[in-house]
């Protein structure tokens, strides 16, 4: 009984320092929470992205409603109001590779990540009305769907390892 | 000791002969391209798969933008920084070349005036292209839109400034044989010709030796990136799981097989590697499986 207890309270006071260490996070808590947000979405958009390319590719078989489920969402999600995921301050170069990939010419005066991103609308919501028409018509719509990914990352992100 | 001192002397002059000897840019055989004709439309797949848009496009042009060869790329690296020239059909550019000249370049890594080229320019994978693609690529490159941007001096310093060194550079370096010996079937000949030679992708993906070679026993293994910070990632099979198919889906696409996309550099390979046919995207694949036999 007496050593449930002492490793129940070990275990109290590990959480304790676990949790002070985790919240002893020296940015702005509204920085962290934007840069968690746009993450996720990139995460919706490989998720969506996945099932098209897995399609594509002939991993899995084609289905025109599933296709077109996805596609829909990834316009969707292209066409979210997106101002609040970048407050000024949340760039790689202030915060550090470990945090954000996002580089601060995204901020700069003459970035051109609007225009990206309006690629990015006008070719996911090609693809959506591709998708179900074939599989044939959903590839000939991924390459300019992941071209204007591409568009971003080749100028905005952080070039990784 | 005035024996000695005319010792030394002629040991001097030896040694300054075997440099010069030994650092002399060479050049193509006078009859390498003779009784070719070079095709364009065939040119353009070389030029594509070479990547020459890579560099001498202008710095961030897109689409039909990087047919315009006006240079101005610049390559960060430990000796300075190499700006890529102008290679468009004007007086700035390669306008009065012959097959010849692009040859000497290519092949040699040598100038229309006898120089060396340094070895950013990257004929040590060029030195296995084929003549009929070098007729082929000049007949395509003559083609092309014209721009009179000035090419730009290479900010190098010295010692790296006296180009006739790199002619101990290309002795030592340039290794003509294939790195997959056996390429047995008509598939893999091509990806090996299409990622050793045209694609040049070792020059970033293999690891560089303490004179500046490729260490061809780390192929593709990955290497410090030298541009800047961080590595480019190890391509071999040892080091990536891939399937041929990923492979060939990420050239044509840049989508990982977790749906992420290219960035930095990649973008711009994976730009030229879409104007291919889909056979040569699944060549490279296949080549870079084959070189678990290797």
């Amino acid at each position: 009984m007496k050593s449930v207890l002492l490793l129940i309270s070990g275990l109290l006071v590990a959480g304790i320092v676990a949790t002070t260490a985790f919240s002893q996070d020296d940015i702005d808590p509204a920085i962290a929470s934007a840069i968690k947000a746009r993450q996720s979405h990139m995460h919706l958009n490989a998720f969506n992205l996945g099932l098209l390319g897995a399609m594509a590719k002939g991993e899995i078989s084609y289905d025109a409603q599933a296709a077109t489920a996805a596609a829909e969402n990834l316009a969707a999600l292209a066409r979210m109001d997106e101002s609040r995921y970048w407050p000024s301050g949340s760039d790689m170069e202030t915060l550090g590779v470990e945090r954000t990939e996002a580089l601060a010419k995204i901020w700069a005066e003459d970035s051109a990540i609007g225009e990206s991103a309006q690629r990015m609308i006008e070719t996911s919501a090609a693809m959506a009305t591709a998708a179900g028409a074939g599989l044939d018509s959903l590839r000939g719509a991924m390459g300019p769907l992941a071209k204007s990914c591409g568009g971003c990352h080749e100028d905005y992100r952080v070039k990784k390892d | 000791m005035a024996t000695l001192l005319r010792y030394l002397l002629i040991l001097i002059l030896l040694g300054a002969v075997a440099f010069w000897f030994l650092t002399r840019p060479q050049s193509v055989d006078a009859d390498l391209f003779t009784g070719l004709q070079g095709d364009p439309e065939s040119g353009e797949t070389i030029f594509w798969a070479g990547g020459c848009a890579s560099c001498h496009a202008a710095p961030e042009a897109k689409g039909d933008a990087r047919l315009v060869l006006a240079g101005g790329y610049r390559i960060e690296s430990p000796f300075g920084t190499f700006i890529a020239p102008n290679i468009s059909p004007t007086a700035e550019g390669l306008a009065g070349w012959s097959v010849e000249d692009l040859g000497n370049a290519l092949l040699h890594g040598t100038s229309p005036e006898g120089r060396h080229y340094y070895p950013s320019f990257p004929y040590g994978s060029y030195q296995h292209m084929q003549p009929q693609a070098i007729a082929d690529l000049k007949a395509f490159l003559d083609t092309l839109p014209p721009s009179d941007a000035t090419s730009l001096p290479h900010e190098v310093r010295f010692p790296y400034n006296l180009t006739r060194g790199i002619g101990l550079w290309k002795r030592l370096n340039m290794t003509s044989g294939w790195v997959l010996e056996n390429a047995d079937t008509p598939e893999l000949e091509r990806g090996r010709y299409l990622v050793e030679a045209l694609g040049h992708c070792a020059e970033c993906h293999t690891p560089r030796t303490a004179t500046g070679g490729l260490d061809r026993s780390q192929w593709m293994a990955g290497a410090p990136n030298p541009s800047g910070k961080g590595r480019i990632p190890a391509i071999s099979p040892e080091k990536m799981d891939w399937s041929a198919t990923d492979i060939a889906y990420y050239l044509e696409t840049g989508l990982t097989p977790d749906y992420d996309s290219a960035g930095g550099q990649m973008v711009s390979v994976i730009a030229n590697m879409g104007h291919l046919p889909k056979e040569d995207r699944h060549a490279i694949a296949a080549y870079l499986k084959a070189l678990a036999n290797n």
